[in-house]
C-alpha cells in the first residue's frame, strides 16, 4: 500500500545507543532480532514519539536485520507511530468496561474542548485525541493512557486538569 | 501525574480471602526488596536451591492442582512436566504479562504493587524447568509497570538472587523483561514467543509446542503473571496445603478484576469456590451494584467468554448456586453457563445494551486480530460491520441469522483461540439476548441515542418484541 | 505407516502430511490449497481450505480430533482415518472459508491477468455460492508500484505469505513482506520500492491469484488463448526450463513449469521470465498439457475432438428454423408439427 512520507531529524544520542546495547545485551549474541520492540519503544522516545522510514532504516542498520523486517513489526503493533504526531496524546480506552462507564461522552467533551477530531492533532501540534482498545484498567474506568502513565476515573474537570498540565508542561510523559 | 504520586498504591484492597497473593500488599513499602524481603520475600528460592531437586519443585506444583490462570486453566504442573528435558537444547521459561483481555487487570496489580512475587516466581519456576534464561513479556501499554520490573530485577539481581551460582547451588539464571508494542494477539503464547523473537505476533501452527520448539526453537513454558506469582507459596508451604483451598479441580485463590456497574470495582483474591451471590454483594468485594439499577447481564472471565443473563447468574439451569470455579461457571455449557476464563468479571445494569456491548467486542477482536489465517481476518470484520448496522439502526431480519452463521464459521476453523474469541460473545448474545437485536431491528428510531437504554431500559419495551403472548 | 482418506489406504513415510498422502492417492480427496506450497519451506496453515476431518486419531490414539485440522500441515500417523471430501462437515468449512475469501475479493474476474488460471476461481467454482451475502463496502488498498516486471493488485490478495516466503528463501534481500494487521494486512514494500532481485519474478507464478501478474503480459491475452509450450534455453542462472505462452509466433508470456497442483517444477530467473520473448532464444519441446477441468484446455492440444457437437446444437437450430418461418409466416406457413415444436420451446423457454 502506498504510504505518505514524512521527515525527520534523526539523533542517536550517546545515552539511547549505550541503552539500546544493553537492551542488546538481554538476548543471545546471535539473536539480535529479539531486541526489535524494546528498541523500537527506545528510539521513538527519543524522537518525539514517531518512526519515519530512515529512522526505522536507522534501526535495522543498528541492529543487523533487514529494513523490511522492522516495517513489517512497526506497521503490525498499535504503538509505534509513522507519522508526526500529537505531543500530549490522550488515548482513550474504549472497551466495554471503559463504555460502562462513559468513555465515548468524555471523548466528545475532550475533542470539543481541543476543537479536534480523534485522529487528528491540533494546529500547534500539542493534543491529540485516540480511541484505543482496552489497556488493562477496566475496575479504574474511564481511563486514559499519556505517555508512559494511565489517567484513570476519568472525568471532565480531570481532563480540564490534565490539557491545563500539559500547557504548564507539569506532565511527565516518559519514565527514564 | 509525578512519577512520585505513582508509587503509592492507588487502589486499597481488604478481604479476608487475600491469603496467598495479596497477603501483604497492604504492607507499606512492599514494592521494595527491603521490605518485601524482611516480609518472608525469597524464602522460596532459598528453600527450593538449597533442598528442593528441581523434579521435586514440579511435583509441588503438580500436587497443588494449579491451574493456568490465564484463561485456558490447564494444570501447571502438568504444562511443566511436558518440558523437553532430553534434546540437550537451552530451556526457556516466559512470563506471560501481555495482559489485554478486556476485563482484566489483574496481573498489572500484582506487577506495579508487589513486583518481586513474580521474580521470585520466575526464579524457583525457572529452576523447576532447568532454565537458564527466562524472560516476562509485558505488554507495550504498561511501559510504567516494565519500568518497575526492571528495577526489581536489578535489586534482585544485585542482593544475589539472579546471575551465576545463586546462593551457591550451582544455578544460574538470568532474567529480562521484554516489552511488547500493543496487541493483544501477543497474549497467545505462540504469538508471544513471535514477538519475543522481535516479528510481528502471528501465532505458530502447533504442533510443534512451544514444550518442544518454542522461543529461538528452544524447549519453552509459557505461563501467566499469576500462575508463576502462586507458585512461592506453593514452595513455601506444600502443593497438598494449596489443594485445600478450593473446591474440586479449582484449587486455590484466583485474582478477579472486576469492572463495570458494581459498587467496589478492582482487583480481589478469593478463594476458589466463593458464591458468585455473595462476591457480587457482600461488602467484602463488590458491594452489590453502583446504582440502584437492576443486574442486567455477567461476563465472568473476560471479555471472550459467553455473557450471561440475570436469571443465571447466580443459579445454574439446574438449580444449583453458581460458584466461582472453573466448573461452576461452566456448568450447563455453553447453553446455559460460560467460563471462568482469566477471572475478568464485567457487570452489566440495565442501562447497558447487548446489542453495543457485543458490537464493541467485535470491534475488539476485528482490530485485534492478526490477519494470518481467513476465517479469523475475514470473519471478524465481517461481524463488527454487521453489528455496527444493527446498532445504529441499519439491521435486516435476516442480519441476527447472519452473525450466528458467521461466528459458527469462525470457531474452531482458525489458527489461534482468538477466532473462538471473537465467536463465542456474539454466539451468547444472540443466545441469552436474541430479542434485544430483533428490537434494535425493528425500531431503528428508539436506538439512535447511544445510550438508548438509559432512560427506557429494554424491559420497559420487551412487549414490543416479545414472542411470548400474555 | 498406514493412513486412509475418504476410505482409500496408502502407506507413507513418517513425517507425511495428510495433504501430501492425499495428492499421492490423488483424485477428488485431494483437498485444496491456497497457501501451501510444497517448495516453500514454513508454508501452509493459513488459508484453511485444505481442513479435513481426523476421525480417527492414529492405531495407538484412536480419539478423533475434536477440530478440522489443516491438512497441509497436520502429520499422518498410523492408522490414521481422515474424511475429507466424503466429510459433511468438511465441505460445510471449505464453502466457509471460500465465502470468507470472497467477501472482500473484488470478483474482477473479467479484467484480470490470472482469470482462467486462478486457484480461488477454482475453489469458487467447487465450493462457492452464487449469491453473496455480504452487503457491506468491501475493503480496498491503495495501489502501490513495485517496479517494472511486476504488477501488485492488492485488493485481490488473500495473504498467503507465499510471495514472502519466496523472496526469503530464493533471495538474499527481502524488500517486501506483510505489513500493518487483521484485514488490513497487505503486501507491500512500505516505500514503493522497486522489487529487483533475479528470482522476483517467481512471486508471480507462487502468486494463487491476481494479486501479483507479470506486467510484460498485461492485458495482452486471455490465458486460454495463448498456446503454452514447454521450451528451454541455455540459463546460467536457472535451469532454464520453462513454459512459452504463445499467440501465433509471438511469445507472450514466459512462466515456470507448473504441476496438477499449480506448484513449478522448479523457479526461473527473471533473465529467462521477462527478457526472452524472441522464440529462437527458445528450444520448444512441445505443447504442455494440462488437467481436464482447466479453461486453458480450450485452446491446447491435450484432446484431439474428432467432432465438436454442443450438447444444445439441436435445440438451437431447432430454434433458428422456428425463427425464420415465424418471419416468413404468408410463403411458408405452419404446419401442425410446427406449432406443437413452438409450444413446446416456449414452455421450455
Amino acid at each position: 500500500m502506498e504510504r505518505k512520507h514524512y521527515t525527520q531529524q534523526i539523533n542517536i544520542t550517546d545515552a539511547l545507543m549505550a541503552r539500546i546495547n544493553e537492551l542488546l545485551s538481554h538476548y543471545p549474541s546471535d539473536k539480535r532480532k529479539s531486541a526489535l520492540l524494546p528498541i523500537l519503544h527506545e528510539v521513538q522516545d527519543a524522537h518525539d514519539n514517531w518512526l519515519s522510514i530512515e529512522l526505522q532504516d536507522k534501526v535495522a542498520e543498528i541492529i543487523g536485520i533487514k529494513p523490511v523486517e522492522v516495517y513489517e513489526v512497526v506497521t503490525f503493533y498499535t504503538m509505534f507511530n509513522q507519522r508526526p504526531i500529537g505531543k500530549y496524546m490522550f488515548e482513550f480506552c474504549q472497551t466495554s468496561p471503559c463504555c460502562l462507564n462513559g468513555v465515548e461522552n468524555l471523548m466528545d467533551y475532550t475533542c470539543n474542548k481541543l476543537g479536534v477530531k480523534v485522529g487528528e492533532p491540533t494546529a500547534d501540534g500539542m493534543f491529540e485525541v485516540r480511541g484505543v482498545e482496552c489497556l488493562g484498567a477496566c475496575g479504574y474506568a474511564p481511563m486514559m493512557q499519556l505517555g508512559d502513565f494511565y489517567q484513570e476515573h476519568l472525568t471532565e474537570e480531570k481532563i480540564d486538569q490534565l490539557i491545563a498540565d500539559c500547557r504548564d508542561n507539569k506532565i511527565t510523559l516518559h519514565d527514564k | 501525574m509525578l512519577i512520585a504520586e505513582i508509587t503509592k498504591s492507588r487502589y486499597t484492597i481488604n478481604n479476608m480471602s487475600q491469603k496467598i497473593l495479596l497477603d501483604k500488599i497492604n504492607v507499606p513499602g512492599i514494592k521494595t526488596y527491603e521490605v518485601y524481603r524482611k516480609e518472608g520475600g525469597y524464602t522460596s528460592v532459598e528453600k527450593a536451591l538449597k533442598k528442593l531437586t528441581p523434579d521435586e519443585v514440579v511435583e509441588e506444583v503438580k500436587t497443588s492442582g494449579l491451574r493456568g490462570r490465564g484463561g485456558a486453566g490447564f494444570p501447571a504442573g502438568m504444562k511443566w512436566s511436558f518440558i523437553d528435558k532430553k534434546s540437550g537444547k537451552p530451556r526457556h521459561l516466559v512470563c506471560n504479562a501481555d495482559e489485554s483481555e478486556p476485563g482484566t487487570f489483574k496481573d498489572r496489580f500484582l506487577m506495579e504493587y508487589i513486583p518481586h512475587l513474580l521474580i521470585e516466581g520466575m526464579i524457583v519456576s525457572s529452576y523447576a524447568l532447568g532454565a537458564n534464561l527466562s524472560y516476562i513479556y509485558i505488554r507495550g501499554e504498561y511501559m510504567w509497570v516494565y519500568k518497575i520490573l526492571e528495577r526489581a530485577i536489578a535489586e534482585a539481581k544485585a542482593a544475589g538472587w539472579l546471575g551465576k551460582n545463586i546462593l551457591g547451588s550451582g544455578y544460574d539464571l538470568d532474567l529480562y523483561v521484554q516489552i511488547g508494542g500493543g496487541a493483544y494477539i501477543c497474549g497467545e503464547e505462540t504469538a508471544l514467543i513471535e514477538s519475543l523473537e522481535g516479528k510481528r505476533g502471528n501465532p505458530r501452527i502447533k504442533p510443534p509446542f512451544p514444550a518442544v520448539s518454542g522461543l529461538w526453537a528452544n524447549p519453552t513454558v509459557v505461563n501467566n503473571v499469576e500462575t508463576i506469582a502462586a507458585v512461592p507459596w506453593i514452595v513455601n508451604n506444600s502443593g497438598a496445603d494449596y489443594a485445600k483451598i478450593g473446591i474440586g479441580r479449582s484449587t486455590g485463590t484466583k485474582l478477579i478484576s472486576a469492572s463495570g456497574n458494581i459498587k467496589k470495582p478492582g482487583v480481589y483474591e478469593i478463594d476458589l469456590g466463593l458464591s458468585v451471590y455473595e462476591f457480587m454483594n457482600s461488602d467484602e468485594y463488590l458491594g452489590g451494584m453502583s446504582t440502584d439499577r437492576p443486574l442486567k447481564a455477567f461476563v465472568p472471565g473476560g471479555s471472550s467468554v459467553p455473557i450471561l443473563p440475570a436469571h443465571l447468574i447466580y443459579k445454574t439451569a439446574a438449580g444449583e448456586d453458581r460458584l466461582m470455579t472453573y466448573e461452576s461457571l461452566s456448568d450447563g455449557g455453553f447453553a446455559t453457563g460460560s467460563m471462568l476464563g482469566s477471572g475478568g468479571f464485567i457487570v452489566y445494569d440495565d442501562r447497558a445494551c447487548i446489542v453495543r456491548n457485543t458490537w464493541n467486542f467485535s470491534r475488539f477482536y476485528h482490530h485485534e486480530s492478526c490477519g494470518q489465517c481467513s476465517p479469523c481476518r475475514e470473519g471478524t470484520g465481517w461481524l463488527e460491520k454487521v453489528l455496527h448496522r444493527i446498532e445504529n439502526g441499519h439491521g435486516r431480519e435476516e442480519d441476527i441469522e447472519l452473525l450466528w452463521s458467521i461466528q459458527s464459521k469462525i470457531e474452531g476453523n482458525t489458527i489461534c483461540p482468538l477466532g473462538d474469541a471473537a465467536a463465542w460473545p456474539v454466539a451468547a448474545a444472540i443466545r441469552h439476548f436474541k430479542e434485544e437485536f430483533e428490537y434494535h431491528i425493528r425500531f431503528p428510531e428508539k436506538i439512535k441515542n447511544r445510550d438508548h437504554f438509559v432512560a427506557e431500559p429494554f424491559e420497559k419495551v420487551r412487549h414490543l418484541v416479545s414472542n411470548v403472548t400474555v | 505407516m498406514k493412513v486412509t482418506i475418504d476410505g482409500q489406504s496408502i502407506e507413507v513415510e513418517p513425517g507425511t502430511t495428510i495433504l501430501q498422502a492425499a495428492r499421492m492417492i490423488g483424485g477428488e480427496v485431494v483437498p485444496p490449497a491456497m497457501c501451501y506450497y510444497s517448495k516453500l519451506k514454513g508454508s501452509g496453515g493459513k488459508c484453511r481450505c485444505c481442513l479435513v476431518e481426523v476421525s480417527k486419531g492414529s492405531e495407538a490414539d484412536p480419539r478423533p480430533m475434536p477440530k478440522l485440522m489443516a491438512s497441509c500441515v497436520t502429520g499422518c500417523m498410523d492408522g490414521m482415518e481422515v474424511n475429507s471430501k466424503s466429510s459433511e462437515r468438511v465441505q460445510e468449512a471449505r464453502k466457509s472459508v471460500t465465502e470468507f475469501l470472497l467477501i472482500n475479493h473484488p470478483l474482477d474476474c473479467p479484467i484480470c491477468d490470472q482469470a482462467g488460471e486462478c486457484d480461488l476461481q477454482n475453489l469458487s467454482f467447487e465450493h462457492g455460492k452464487s449469491k453473496t451475502r455480504f452487503i457491506e463496502e468491501k475493503r480496498t488498498f491503495e495501489p502501490e508500484d513495485i517496479g517494472p516486471n511486476i504488477q501488485l493488485h492488492m485488493n485481490r490478495c488473500i495473504l498467503c505469505y507465499r510471495c514472502v516466503m519466496v523472496a526469503d528463501q530464493l533471495t538474499d534481500n527481502r524488500v517486501h513482506g506483510v505489513m500493518d494487521r487483521g484485514d488490513h494486512s497487505n503486501i507491500s514494500t512500505c516505500i514503493s520500492k522497486a522489487i529487483d532481485n533475479e528470482f522476483s519474478g517467481n512471486m508471480i507464478d507462487v502468486c494463487p491469484v491476481g494479486a501479483l501478474t507479470d506486467k510484460t503480459f498485461r492485458f495482452k491475452s486471455r490465458v486460454w488463448f495463448n498456446k503454452p509450450y514447454n521450451a528451454h534455453r541455455n540459463c546460467d542462472k536457472c535451469c532454464g526450463k520453462t513454459t512459452v505462452w504463445m499467440f501465433g509466433d509471438e511469445i507472450q508470456r514466459v512462466t515456470g513449469r507448473k504441476d496438477e497442483y499449480h506448484e513449478v517444477e522448479e523457479f526461473i530467473c527473471n533473465e529467462c521470465r521477462f527478457d526472452h520473448k524472441d522464440p529462437k532464444d527458445w528450444v520448444i519441446e512441445g505443447p504442455r498439457k494440462f488437467e481436464k477441468d482447466s479453461v486453458i484446455n480450450q485452446n491446447n492440444y491435450t484432446r484431439k475432438l474428432d467432432k465438436v457437437e454442443i450438447a444444445t446444437e439441436k435445440n438451437i437450430l431447432l430454434g433458428r428454423e422456428v425463427d425464420r418461418k415465424k418471419i416468413s409466416m404468408k410463403t411458408t406457413p405452419l404446419t401442425e408439427e410446427d406449432i406443437i415444436n413452438q409450444k413446446n420451446l416456449g414452455n421450455h423457454g
